[in-house]
């Protein structure tokens, strides 16, 4: 790890170690945690779209999977109360079964296809979840939900334990995630992407690889879901629609496929705008109208214009830089290919190396 | 007893013959080339031992094993590894990562080895990067390893593609077409990293249009014509038979 980079991490570990003590505020802290959720997802993700290459759409489903999952192990509805942190793994890897479900007869499928399909099953699940009301509670969702204990500690509806929950996961998912890019397995992965015909003369299991890439990508958005369920003690199925899923997407996009640091990164900032900064701009908005007396902007709820916003900074992306903010070395030059597509010309040459970024 | 037997192979695509009772051995420790005019179904041959396509009729036979219906990266396990006609590196991986790759079968680091970064991933690996660059030396592109493949000139990357493939440690190597749109010096180059490929002890089959370097480096010819075999022998025998000639040139006046 370089020099700068190593400091940029330190500087992000401090904040993030700090933040509920220098920013009080519990609505605040709740749209922290919110904004982890995001982040993980957004890393689950990547394992499979920018990592395997899979475009998979319906992401949000295996996140509803994790959080049902717990609602049902751990709430009145089925009269079991399961501990949160047993279900933390249990939630995980029923997602993860639900990935290679949903991954095993979709593997000859590429590109728009494989798309389409996912994107059905993003919307079978919440489909499934209003309609199976006997199980699920329908459109009214799961609640009393068993919220996590520690040592005899209930976290109840105080912010700052989830917070803190929620780094540790991130942390440890970003230390497993950047080992596996560097390892057998993610070579696999990126060779999967580039030429599967290659990757398979290389002795690589591509049905196995690209199941497993949709297990582990689905155990993050289990995980994920299982801590969101937790948090907030009730569920239902408007949380996972396919809104959802593209916010995920977005995330990545905006950040910069295939890179941890910029997934990281991108996931942050479409949380946040999600969780605090456009709730926050409304009611900056109402009291901008209040005091001049235009009732438009006293009635304007910016959240209503939320994917309006997604998609504008999807657009804005696409035309400015399309490689996302903080790109892996590989998108970049895929998608700048046609500015200097050159061949190496002896010493003057040092310049194309590529130089993945090492997180 | 021959390392690679095709015994009587044939594959049809619908109504079209692509190879037609085709048997074939390769002896370890020689240089066998396949040749014949665009579309005798040598690519063919080489997709049908690989397992990119299983024959209609007839056997695969690789040391011993019967290779029909194997997936290429079970064939990739048995030892035999090959390059492509068309290119087909991984693009925007570096050239080390290319050549890694190539070792996939060879490594045994489970899932938990490589997300917790064990010491037993972590030394397979380590030991993984001499081997790559041991094989970019053994190819002339040490000076190369974080160049992205695709930014490498034609002639490198047919050389990557080469240490790709090497470094599944095969026994047999399947080379498609390696001298296509090189220059003569290349060329040369190329026939000199052929013989010291045999001479590191894998054998080698080999697709080439190019006769110079056939008739070079070949210790046995096979031609096919509208996926039939029409010749075989040492080079200088068979750069005389006349249905050779027929075949390449048409029938003379």
């Amino acid at each position: 790890m370089s020099g700068p980079r190593r400091a940029f991490w330190a500087v992000l570990i401090l904040i993030a170690l700090g933040l509920p003590f220098i920013d009080r505020n519990s609505a605040h802290i709740s749209a922290y945690v919110d904004t982890g959720y995001i982040v993980l997802l957004a890393l689950g993700l990547n394992i499979i779209v920018g990592y395997t290459g899979l475009l998979a759409l319906g992401f949000a489903a295996f996140y509803a999977v994790g959080a049902y999952t717990y609602a049902f192990f751990a709430s009145p509805q089925f009269g079991m109360h399961v501990s949160f942190w047993l279900m933390l793994a249990g939630g995980g890897a029923v997602s993860a079964l639900f990935g290679v479900l949903l991954g095993a007869p979709t593997l000859r499928l590429r590109g728009d296809y494989l798309a389409i399909v996912t994107l059905g099953f993003g919307e079978i699940v919440p489909q499934l979840l209003q309609n199976l009301d006997k199980y699920t509670g329908g459109p009214d969702g799961i609640a009393s939900i068993d919220q996590p204990r520690l040592f005899g500690f209930s976290f109840g509806f105080n912010p700052v334990p989830y917070y803190y929950v929620c780094l540790a996961v991130l942390a440890i998912s970003l230390w497993l995630l950047n080992n596996l890019r560097h390892s057998r397995l993610g070579r696999a992965w990126m060779a999967i992407r580039e030429d599967e015909l290659a990757a398979a003369h290389m002795g690589i299991n591509t049905t196995a690889t690209k199941l497993l890439a949709f297990a582990m990508g689905s155990a993050f958005a289990g995980l994920a879901g299982v801590l969101l369920a937790g948090k907030y003690g009730a569920v239902s199925p408007s949380g996972f629609d396919f809104n959802t899923s593209i916010m995920i997407l977005a995330a990545i996009v905006l950040g910069g496929m295939g890179n941890l640091t910029g997934v990281f990164v991108g996931g942050i900032i479409i949380g946040l705008l999600n969780s605090l900064l456009l709730p926050q701009a409304s009611n900056l908005m109402h009291a901008l109208g209040r005091f001049t007396h235009i009732p438009v902007l006293q009635a304007v709820d910016l959240n209503q214009y939320r994917f309006m916003v997604y998609g504008g900074i999807l657009v804005l992306v696409m035309l400015f830089r399309p490689e996302g903010l903080i790109p892996s070395a590989t998108r970049r030059a895929e998608l700048r290919v046609q500015h200097h597509d050159a061949v190496v010309t002896g010493a003057g040459a040092e310049h194309m190396a590529a130089q993945e970024p090492v997180v | 007893m021959a390392l690679l037997s095709l015994r009587e192979v044939s594959k049809s695509f619908g109504g079209l013959i692509a190879v037609k009772e085709l048997s074939l051995d390769v002896e370890p420790g020689s240089i066998v080339s396949l040749i014949g005019p665009n579309g005798a179904g040598k690519s063919t041959v080489f997709n049908l031992i690989t397992g990119i396509y299983e024959p209609t009729h007839g056997d695969v036979v690789f040391a011993g094993r019967r290779l029909n219906g194997l997936k290429p990266n079970a064939v990739c396990a048995a030892g035999i590894m090959r390059t492509f006609q068309n290119i087909r590196l991984f693009a925007f991986m570096t050239v080390l990562e290319n050549v890694m790759v190539g070792q996939h079968a060879r490594l045994k680091a489970a899932v938990w080895d490589g997300a917790l970064h064990t010491r037993f991933a972590s030394n397979e690996d380590k030991a993984a990067d001499r081997k790559a660059m041991e094989l970019l030396e053994f190819v002339g592109l040490e000076a190369y390893t974080s160049f992205w493949a695709r930014n490498l000139p034609y002639g490198m990357q047919r050389r990557l593609e080469i240490a790709r493939a090497l470094a599944g440690e095969p026994q047999l190597l399947l080379l498609d077409e390696p001298a296509a749109g090189t220059n003569p010096a290349e060329k040369d180059a190329l026939m000199q990293l052929v013989r010291s490929i045999r001479d590191r002890g894998v054998t080698i089959l080999l697709i080439e249009h190019d006769m110079r370097l056939v008739m070079g480096i070949s210790d046995e010819v096979h031609v096919l014509d509208y996926g039939e075999k029409i010749a075989q022998g040492p080079p200088q025998a068979v750069r005389r038979n006349p249905r050779v000639i027929e075949a390449y040139l048409g029938k003379g006046a």
